[in-house]
């Protein structure tokens, strides 16, 4: 009310302000400067060139996940299956081709094809049914961490997948998803490469593609973005799948760069990617949030799991650490986004 | 069903372009000529405190499930990882009346209830790798595992002569007291040891953190990991941060074998999990068949041993068929 009545030379700072704190990256940005520069000041071994690219490569084997994650909750959904999908999909590829001695590429055709179904399946069924996506992916969780072993145990006859270096495709397929160069002193992973493109792609499509509007619409009020025309289911079954496909993504990483997999790896990892979409940002409730900001909370993920490390303290600390990192992020969002919305006039 | 995937296996191999280093086509059967399952009538539950997916588990329980088609006892496997469920199944298998339990004692405190039920029920209970020091207090028979703080202090002795000033011990499981033991063994042999903690569910992380910390300390001179898949990834990060330090391993699989014969690691030090799983159920036939009693009131070790490039020729194809 007071605000319409103000002059229009003193409205346009606050509002101005009020779209710079309003843009969901800036809390996470502050936080990764301060605990950047923390680090550089507290661990010497932080300082060189290939530690920053260590940092970002873990960063990156998140990040390339995390960015889908944080899409998939702008969209206003949960997935849980995302953790242990990396591993699902390098087993798919390992042991087909293992066990009926193909080219590699075949299995990881094949592996992209099954996590695109499992991610079409999680949304299909969360759209059809209406039951939460929490509950759903949960379910999906379970088949798929129960289906690793079980399948594996059965195929190999162990709990781990067998050695594939061997096989045909493994060179081509190691320099697509898990090879490295030199850059001075430092070596740069290509997932760092990829999670960059990935991150630049959401960001382009959040903000300037059709699609972009649907996800903010979809997450913010089904019911309405329905009313106005937005295909929401399709949008919802694409964004599961976006996840699938970047879980595929890390799998294929997995399996080229250590060969054998573990049956029972991933689980928990589900929750450090939501952990980055929040600390970057992206609210729960869906509706708000960006790509940046989900590859920054990765960078953040990254940067305090190594940094401890390379401060030389006890890693122990490290779940604690993250905790009040992610608490302290909620709550700065939550007071931006407060301040932002009072700054708008309406 | 095998015929059909053989033959399945052969149509793909000639339509796709053949490729090697896939699985070996065998012949072998692995029954060996056991007796029928259940012929001897006795049941044997066995319980253990396995985290689905964990190497090592399966070998405990393909070594028990061998003795049990040996022997025709009639098995029944169940594990859960959380001490309170574990104490269920125990308590489930003596409210099936099994004729004997075999258990892992990983946490004493919380299975002392149900161990008690067993052996008021007359059912005999016989430990197997953890709880070497409480299995006799809390009733069980016999014992079939390895001290882990003998068999670190084993491994300790061992690089110290070799000149280990500053190993690293990798812990990749939060608040595991074998885990630790561990550890403590290595570090009262050399007492440079430093403890790393790092997140063995994800393979990356366990390689970036290593790495991290090769770069981070140079003096690092050996990484001790405790389980074979860590050692894989230690392999990763040393080259990464191209540290000077040597791995050694506990535990053991096929991929491990293959790094100690190319030299890449050092030595596993193996605590035979197929004999523990193998041992607790034949100790338990025995004991119900003749009245046994193996160990002479003392648990019985079945390790540490050590596996190096002296012997791992003849250990190779045992981890391949997955027994060792």
């Amino acid at each position: 009310m007071t605000v319409a009545t103000a002059e229009p030379r003193t409205r346009t700072r606050p509002v101005r302000l009020g779209a710079l704190l309003a843009r969901p990256e800036v809390g996470a940005l502050a936080a990764a400067v301060a605990i950047f520069v923390f680090f550089l000041l507290v661990a010497p071994s932080f300082r060189s060139s290939a530690s920053f690219f260590t940092v970002l490569y873990q960063s990156s084997t998140i990040g390339i996940v995390a960015v889908g994650v944080g899409l998939l909750m702008i969209g206003g959904e949960f997935d849980l299956s995302a953790g242990v999908m990396p591993i699902s999909a390098g087993l798919v590829n390992s042991m087909f081709c293992w066990y009926f001695g193909v080219n590699l590429w075949v299995g990881a055709v094949l592996s992209l094809a099954f996590c695109l179904a499992v991610g079409f399946l999680n949304g299909w069924l969360v759209m059809r049914t209406g039951i939460p996506s929490f509950l759903i992916t949960l379910g999906t969780f379970f088949v798929l961490q129960g289906a690793n072993l079980g399948v594996t145990k059965l195929v190999t006859g162990s709990v781990s997948s067998s050695d594939i270096s061997a096989i045909d495709g493994f060179a081509s397929l190691q320099k697509v998803f898990a090879s490295s160069f030199t850059l001075g002193s430092a070596t740069v992973w290509i997932t760092v490469l990829w999670w960059i493109l990935f991150v630049a792609l959401a960001a382009w499509t959040l903000q300037r593609a059709r699609v972009g509007n649907w996800i903010y619409a979809v997450g913010g009020s089904a019911d309405s973005a329905r009313a106005v025309g937005v295909p929401v289911v399709r949008t919802k079954i694409g964004l599961f799948m976006t996840v699938s496909f970047l879980g595929w993504f890390v799998g294929m990483h997995s399996l080229y760069r250590f060969n054998t997999l573990q049956a029972g790896n991933g689980v928990g990892n589900e929750f450090l990617y939501i952990i980055a979409a929040v600390v970057g940002g992206t609210l729960l409730t869906g509706g708000f949030g960006n790509a940046i900001g989900a590859a920054i909370g990765a960078f953040i993920f990254g940067m305090t799991s190594l940094g401890i490390v390379y401060a030389g303290w006890d890693p122990n600390w490290f779940k604690a650490f993250l905790g009040v990192m992610l608490l302290l992020a909620v709550l700065v969002n939550t007071y931006v986004k407060r301040l932002a919305t009072k700054g708008r006039p309406s | 069903m095998r015929p059909f995937l053989a033959a399945a296996a052969v149509a793909v191999l000639s339509l796709a372009a053949c490729s090697d280093g896939g699985r070996q086509e065998t012949n072998s059967d692995t029954s060996g000529g056991g007796n029928a399952a259940g012929s001897s009538g006795y049941t044997v539950a066995f319980v253990t405190h396995e985290t689905p997916g964990d190497t090592f588990w399966d070998k405990v329980r393909a070594g028990a499930e061998q003795a049990a088609k040996d022997e025709g006892v009639t098995l029944k496997y169940s594990n859960d990882p959380d001490a309170g469920k574990q104490a269920q199944l125990i308590q489930s298998a003596v409210d099936a009346k099994v004729n004997g339990i075999a258990t892992t004692l990983v946490t004493p405190d919380a299975l002392a209830g149900a161990v008690k039920s067993a052996t008021t029920a007359g059912i005999p209970v016989v430990g197997l790798n953890a709880g070497i020091d409480q299995y006799q207090k809390l009733g069980a028979l016999m014992y079939f595992g390895s001290d882990e703080t003998v068999a670190g202090t084993s491994v300790g002795q061992r690089i110290a002569a070799a000149g280990a000033k500053h190993p690293l011990c990798v812990i990749h499981q939060t608040g595991s007291v074998s885990l630790e033991a561990r550890c403590a063994g290595v570090k009262s042999a050399v007492p440079g040891t430093e403890n790393l903690q790092v997140n063995g569910a994800d393979d990356s992380a366990v390689t970036t953190t290593l790495q991290a910390k090769l770069a981070q300390d140079k003096s690092i001179d050996y990484v001790v990991t405790l389980g074979a898949p860590v050692a894989l990834d230690a392999i990763n990060a040393k080259q990464q941060a191209s540290s000077p330090a040597k791995i050694v391993t506990f535990d053991l699989n096929q991929e491990m074998a293959k790094r100690i014969k190319d030299g890449s690691v050092e030595f596993a030090i193996d605590q035979q999990p197929y004999a523990q799983g193998y041992m607790a159920v034949s100790s338990l036939y025995l004991y119900l068949k003749n009245g046994n009693d193996l160990g002479g009131g003392k648990p019985v070790l079945t390790g540490p041993s050590f596996v190096d490039s002296a012997n791992i020729d003849k250990i190779l194809p045992f981890t391949e068929k997955n027994t060792r």
